[in-house]
């Protein structure tokens, strides 16, 4: 235990370090700031778009994160190390899945709130929002780690990495949106109407979580021979 | 040198631990690149494997680490690659780490986290009083000297080295030779791939030299 969570700590640590962070977070900033300009400034319009757009911002920042996930590891030999470790490879790749959430994702997360009010989101639309991206993020995260994986040793892989992972985005985008969208039409009994989306992006999650790590793990030692 | 003899004092490593490989094979790209390879190394001992460019010294390594399928042939023992350093070409060093930071990581992923001794492994490995330079201004050498800080902070009974002496001084090679000898004291086992005869090697293993 004490290992993965050394790999984990690493993991975040570099990403941090190597400005992984703060270019994730600027570039959900900039997109949501550009984003009026390009649609008009109808405040209604962007009210009602504004769940939607930063749902599909969070899915790029994260996309475009992702070729490095184990790339770097890949061509400087740590990933060599990592499967010299005595635990399972599997893991270990959990691990590092971890660090890329707590060091990326949370940090995004965190500002959607704040870019929402950019877009003119009412806050009572918030919560609900923020609940459905904590929900959903956790399967962008794992599918998008098979994505990163399978191209890791192809030489400028993120495209092949954005293509392989962007089918398992749209249910977990749609159902997002859809969360989005109850809340905004029940009002009052916002809990309860978006439960059962809730319930179907926590559970896409829990799937990607049971088998992601098996993908990941195989196809990145397949990615060493 | 007499403090780097004292690093592997408190290890013991199991005196009957062999090693054993079998008729191996490689291929590599559809193309063979070795067969029929055997050897054994008990505790100990080193094995200095030697050959051309393109003989497969480095795929030997990388198989005997796990991290290559064997096309035919049997390693014993089976888990050999959990109890093993594989120090290859690629150093896995992160170049936006210090060396302080980069230590204390070798330490932790060898299970032991509270790091007190590390300033003593970088005075020994020649690398005192840069706790807080950036990998990324290191050379190549210094580079390698912190590499070596694994086998000593994380004791496994079997080193695979890729070109060990690769890019050191002579007070780095020096370096090396130390370690190798205090390890095989303490009853591990070295296997080596080098251009130069290495002065620690018990027996040698020439690839590619039926052809």
């Amino acid at each position: 235990m004490p290992i993965l969570a050394a790999i984990c700590r690493q993991h975040m640590h570099l990403s941090w370090r190597s400005g992984q962070t703060v270019l994730a977070v600027s570039f959900l900033f900039i997109a949501i700031t550009l984003l009026p300009f390009g649609l008009g400034p109808e405040l209604k319009l962007l009210r009602a778009l504004a769940p939607g757009l930063l749902w599909v911002v969070l899915a790029i920042s994260l996309l475009t994160s992702l070729e490095r996930l184990f790339q770097a590891d890949y061509e400087d030999g740590s990933l060599d190390r990592l499967l010299l470790v005595p635990l399972a490879f599997e893991a270990v790749v959990l691990a590092k899945l971890l660090g890329h959430y707590l060091a990326l994702v949370l940090p995004l997360i965190a500002s959607v709130p704040l870019a929402g009010l950019l877009l003119n989101i009412e806050a009572a639309r918030l919560p609900a929002l923020v609940a459905a991206m904590l929900c959903g993020s956790p399967a962008l995260v794992l599918a998008g780690g098979i994505g990163a994986a399978l191209a890791v040793s192809v030489r400028r892989g993120g495209l092949l990495t954005v293509l392989i992972a962007m089918p398992f985005y749209v249910p977990v985008l749609i159902f997002g949106a859809a969360a989005a969208r109850v809340s905004l039409e029940t009002g009052l009994e916002t809990g309860v109407a978006i439960g059962p989306y809730l319930g179907i992006l926590a559970a896409l999650s829990a799937a990607s979580l049971l088998l992601a790590p098996f993908a990941i793990a195989a196809a990145l030692r397949s990615a060493l021979r | 040198m007499a403090e780097i003899e004292n690093l592997f004092s408190k290890v013991q490593h199991s005196r009957d631990a062999v090693c054993r490989a079998e008729g191996l094979a490689c291929v590599r790209g559809a193309m063979p690149v070795f067969e029929g390879v055997s050897f054994a190394v008990s505790s100990g001992q080193a094995l200095c494997v030697r050959g051309a460019n393109g003989s497969g010294k480095s795929s030997l390594l990388r198989q005997l680490a796990g991290l290559l399928p064997l096309a035919a042939g049997v390693l014993t023992p089976p888990e050999l690659a959990r109890n093993a350093h594989y120090l290859g070409h690629a150093d896995g060093l992160k170049a936006a780490l210090t060396i302080a930071e980069t230590l204390a990581y070798d330490a932790a992923l060898a299970g032991h986290g509270d790091g007190s001794a590390l300033g003593d492994v970088a005075m020994r490995l020649g690398l005192a009083g840069r706790d807080w330079q950036f990998v990324a201004d290191l050379s190549a050498g210094q580079k390698r000297r912190l590499t070596l800080a694994r086998l000593v902070i994380d004791p496994r009974p079997l080193w695979l080295l890729d070109e060990p002496m690769t890019a050191l001084d002579d007070a780095g090679c020096a370096l090396v030779g130390t370690l190798a000898k205090a390890h095989l004291q303490s009853g591990g086992m070295i296997i080596a791939a080098s251009h130069e005869a290495l002065d620690f090697a018990d027996a040698e293993l020439l690839l590619g030299s039926e052809a």
